[in-house]
Parts: structure tokens; sequence; C-alpha cells
């Protein structure tokens, strides 16, 4: 696979490229004093000289000392709100015909290409493929979304404080399959980005963009980019081996941290929306006016509102510790029994953006201490 | 994954508030294949779906039957409907209960309140093989007159030893008055060619499970069915999720021995 350099003022050259062979880019922007995705029509829709501070309870934009345009970390949203609609009609149903009919909502899903995916979001994506996708049942408005979905992925060669990738083994260099593999470097007054194809549709775009061969020069400023991330992650506080979390959280379900956590949670659910994995959906049931005519919606949900698991006699999960021991236990555990993997990336939104500043590897680290004698 | 659409051919009242439906299929509608033990997702227009066991003979392609409890407002509409009135049906869904493996073995299913219903397409399945194996059936109610099935009951006594138990008498009742685990307990089997097949509230199972184990049956040996409120029923949704098991596809029927890691975990 070759790589090659695209000088960073013709970084518009590409997102049009990929425009024109008809898809909707979507990508970073700054919106509401964080870095959102959405729509991007030009490199000018791109947050180009912001970054983020992120810790526990805590988000907030920057600008940088340089121009780079992919110079933050993970923000508040995540890809799956393009792929998991956060809420979709899923049948209609007419009664004023005989017999009473129910039919599906198809809808035409538009060709997506999303422009900036780090690696912990690729493996985001791929867990959720496992979910929707890959099992005996499909979510098809998903399937149909991911199916026509172009990749431009993103190396990160800085880390936000919340990170921790390289503990989930899901980052920051890319390693899973995408369109094209981007890394922005910045040396001195030369800002390039080295480049690469990862499949026939990525090397077509390659085609139509004024591109120079990437020299070893340039290749080793790369792997100094990326590994400055994986070094700020690896001096930083959360850094922690994630070999035995199955283990541990397994033989922990009665662990007095689980009470701990609870006194400070909220219940809010706010790291669940945030989550780049999170999967659990509920559904709605309308009728207009007239009574005759139905919806289906199904919508997010997540395990920590009272309603999840509620049955005959009450909810299931009555209180909030149970409720955070089924997120976090899901998350990190039985999650591997389910798909074969984890379902946390290391992406750290769920710290950023917990009101009450609670940190996942912080709860890994309590119910560690909470076993020994 | 839309539901099919059929029509009330009867409906019976079991006792206030719990009723059984038998439908059959309209339009587009069809009876799809299923084992004893799987459930469907029941469509009350504009209303919602409620996860639903089968409760009629499987061998049967001519409707599917289920028997409901009023208690939400999904289970409400569907309580509304009478006679040629029109529903949604998706499914059938998740695991069975292991038929296959019940010859020449000593049968115990034990049912408390509404987990009858799933049972019962065993029992027709049992009662059209003719004799062969022990069958034993206990059935804990609250009360006489919230018992269902009454009619089939005296019925299958003919065939198989049949113990009811009620929570709480009312005046004319003579038979036994307590849990199902005390005529359970009573039994005696031998453990080693023993099938049990347990369904009704968790509370109930986990005490009917330990006076199995007491009388020396593996827990490979007990199967029991799980409730919890899908809304997919596909794997999607997650609100059925149990430990590293969703229900709607690992179960709702679990052999014991695969699952008593988790059974015993409150609030899991």
């Amino acid at each position: 696979m070759q790589t090659f350099i695209l000088q960073a003022e013709y970084l518009d050259r590409l997102i049009q490229a990929i425009r024109a062979d008809g898809y909707q880019v979507l990508g970073p922007t700054l919106a509401e004093r964080a870095i959102v995705y959405d729509e991007i029509r030009s490199a000018d829709d791109l947050p180009r000289g912001w970054t983020d501070e992120q810790e526990k309870g805590y988000y907030r934009v920057k600008r940088r000392e340089d121009d780079a345009y992919f110079g933050y970390a993970a923000g508040p949203h995540s890809w799956k709100k393009f792929l998991q609609l956060p809420r979709r009609p899923v049948w209609r149903a007419q009664k004023s015909i005989h017999p009473m009919q129910i039919t599906a909502v198809v809808e035409e899903a538009p060709a997506m290409a999303f422009l900036g995916v780090r690696s912990c979001e690729l493996h985001a994506i791929a867990t959720q493929d496992r979910v929707f996708v890959d099992g005996r049942y499909q979510n098809d408005s998903y399937a149909e979304r991911r199916g026509k979905l172009f990749i431009v992925a993103v190396n990160c060669t800085s880390a936000a404080a919340t990170c921790f990738c390289t503990s989930m083994n899901t980052g920051p260099k890319v390693t899973l399959p995408n369109d094209l593999e981007m890394t922005e470097v910045i040396d001195g007054e030369n800002h390039y980005f080295l480049l690469c194809s990862g499949s026939g549709k990525g090397e077509r775009i390659l085609r139509q963009l004024p591109l120079k061969r990437a020299g070893k020069r340039h290749r080793e400023a790369e792997r100094d980019s990326i590994q400055q991330a994986v070094k700020q992650m690896l001096e930083g506080p959360r850094s922690f081996d994630s070999s035995d979390l199955k283990e541990l959280l397994y033989r922990n379900y009665e662990s007095p941290a689980w009470d701990q956590v609870a006194d400070r949670c909220l219940s809010c659910a706010n790291c669940t929306m945030a989550c780049p994995t999170c999967f659990c959906s509920t559904v709605e049931d309308t009728t207009d006016l007239s009574g005759e005519h139905a919806q289906r919606w199904e919508r997010w949900d997540s395990c920590f509102t009272a309603d999840f698991s509620y049955i005959t006699g009450g909810p299931v999960r009555p209180d909030t510790r149970s409720r955070y021991r089924q997120w976090m236990t899901h998350k990190l555990a039985t999650w591997y029994d389910q798909f074969g993997t984890s379902g946390c990336v290391g992406c750290g939104r769920c710290i950023a953006w917990c009101p009450v500043g609670i940190d996942i590897t912080e709860e890994v680290q309590r119910i560690r201490e909470a076993e020994k004698p | 994954m839309v539901p099919e659409v059929f029509r009330v051919e009867r409906r019976a009242e079991e006792f206030p508030g719990t009723f059984t439906l038998h439908l059959s299929p309209i339009g587009m509608g069809r009876v799809a294949g299923f084992q004893p033990g799987q459930f469907s997702m029941l469509y009350a227009f504009g209303t919602g779906e409620v996860p639903i066991s089968i409760s009629g003979p499987s061998d049967q392609g001519s409707g599917y039957v289920y028997t409901i409890r009023t208690h939400g407002m999904v289970t409400r509409a569907l309580e509304n409907l009478r006679e040629g009135g029109q529903l949604g049906v998706r499914g059938p869904f998740g695991s069975d209960w292991p038929i296959s493996s019940l010859a020449g073995r000593e049968i115990l299913l034990v049912a408390g309140g509404l987990g009858l219903a799933p049972l019962r397409p065993v029992i027709y399945t049992l009662l059209s093989r003719g004799g062969g194996s022990a069958v034993r059936l206990f059935y804990g109610a609250r009360s006489p007159r919230e018992m269902l099935y009454r009619d089939e009951l005296v019925e299958w006594s003919r065939s198989m030893d049949v113990q009811v138990s009620v929570d709480q008498a009312e005046r004319g009742w003579t038979g036994r008055i307590g849990a199902v685990t005390d005529p359970l307990a009573a039994t005696s089997f031998d453990a080693g060619k023993s099938i049990a097949f347990l369904c009704g509230p968790e509370v109930m199972m986990r005490f009917c499970i330990r006076v199995l184990l007491e009388k020396g049956m593996p827990p490979s040996a007990i199967y029991l069915s799980m409730e919890r409120n899908m809304k997919c029923a596909t794997g999607h949704c997650g609100h059925c999720q149990w430990g590293p098991s969703f229900i709607c596809k690992d179960g709702p029927v679990f052999r014991y021995e695969d699952i008593r890691q988790w059974f015993h975990i409150r609030a899991l």
C-alpha cells in the first residue's frame, strides 16, 4: 500500500472529490463550543486550529497554536448517530382497511462518508456491526447505512487526558479496514497529510488529488506523531492493564465499590448516550387523531432508566447500584461473551460527559482495590 | 421485522384479568412452526408489543394460542380484543424446552401462576406421544379461582400425576395449601434419570431448584424459563440483557447448569 503526501492547502480537494462521488461528507465541526459531527461542505467547515481540553466531567474547546484540522480528541458526538439513528420510524399500521395493514418503513439511506474517524471509533463501528449486522437478525436501517459507508480514518497524533485507547488496544494507530487513512503532520511551516487508500473506492478518490509520493522523512514524521499520542496515554493516569477485566468483573458482582459509585452516579444516562458502542433502544407507538393510523418508532434507550428493566412487579434493576453495575459489567465483561470483544474502546467520552465526573478507569481500579485483603 | 396480521378466533376468560386468545392468520399472515417454550411479540394496534409465550399445541398448523394476564397498557388493549378482532404477531423467537431429551426420563414439570402457559405445549406433546414416560406436574396457583386451564388439569390428571397447590384457599377448596415446593419436596424420583422444567416467578424457581438439587438432581437436568421485557426480540434493543445472555435469543429457556452463576445474583 503506497503512501502519498497531500499538502494541507489541498484538503478541500479531497472533500470535494468525495462529494462529487455522491457522498454526503460528515465530519468534525465547531458548534456550541464543542467539536461535533455534522455535514462538511468544504474544508472551511472543519475545526481548523481548535482542540479540546478534557477531564472528568469537563470538556472545553480551545485554540491551538497551529492550524491543525484534526487536532482534537473524541467529542460529545459519536458516529453512531448516523448509523443507528437516535429516532426512526420502524413501521406504519392502518386499520381502516381490512385486514389491518402493517408495513415496514423503508428509507433510502444516504451514501455517507465519515471524515476523520479515529481508530477507537473504527473499533466502535466494528463493535456495533457485530450487534446489528453479524447476528441472526439484522437491523436493516443500520445495515443499509453501514453498507454504503465511505470511511476516511485519521490517525491520532495527540490524546486528550480522558483517552485510554492504548489500554483497550484500539489505537491510536488505525488498524481496521477503511477507505482512506490519513495522518496530519505539522512540521514547522510544512503542513501536510500522509494518505493511503484501503479500498478501490479510496483509490479512485486518491487518483484525483495532487499527491506526491511520501518519503522516508514523512513516514518517520508520521510514526513520531502517532507515537506522541501513545506516549501521552502511557504516561497519563488512565493507563491500565485491561487483560483480566472480564474475570475481574465476573468475580465482583457484590463488590462494595458498586455502593460507592451508586452514591455519586445520577443515573442520568449521559454516558450511554455519549458512548459510541452503547446500542440499546426502545420503541414508541403512536396513533393519529382518527385512531386509524399508527406508527412504531425506535429510539435510543439507556440501561440507566427505571423503565428499562421493567417487568411485571417492577424494575429488575431498582437502584443505581444495579444499573451502574449492569452498564459497566456489560461494557467491560459480558460483552466478551456476547460479541467476542470488549464493549469499551477507550475513547473516554463517558468520563468527560459524566456530570459528576465518574471515571470508568477509576472504577475499575476501585473494584480491584476493594478485592485486596 | 414487521408483525403479521392475525384475528382472534376464540377468546376464553381463564379468570378475571387473565385470558386466552386463539389466533389464526389473515391476509399475508401465516403460522410459522414453533417449538414449545418459544414466544411471540403480540402487537395491539397503536399501543405496542408484548412478549408472550405460546401456550397452544405445536403440532397443529392452524393457529397460535396465548394466555395473557392484563398488567399494562398493551395487555389491556389485548384484553379488550373480542372474537374477530385483529392484532399483529412477530415470531416465534427464542429457545425451547428440550423435548427430544425426554424419552425414557421421569419428567417433572413445575409451574407457578401464569408459568403453566409456556409449559402447556410440552404437556400436549407428551400427551400426544401417549404413555411411556412418567410425568408429574406440580402447579402452584395464587388461589383456587386464579387457576389456569381448570378443565384440562382434570383431564391431564388421568394420564399424569397432577399436583395442584394454592397459596391461599377459599371455601370449598380441599386440595393442598402452600408453596409448590412442598409437594415437590415430598415426591420421590430417580434423580439420575429425571428431568425438570420450571416456569414461574424467579423466587419460586429459586426455591424449587434448591429442592431438586437437594434431592440429587444434577444441574444439567434442570431447565427453566426466564422473563424479561423484550422490545425487539431480535437481540438488538438490549432490554433483556441478563449477565452474558440475551433472554430473547439465548433464552427464554435455559439449562440451569449453564446459568447458575447468574441465576442467584439479585438485580442482575
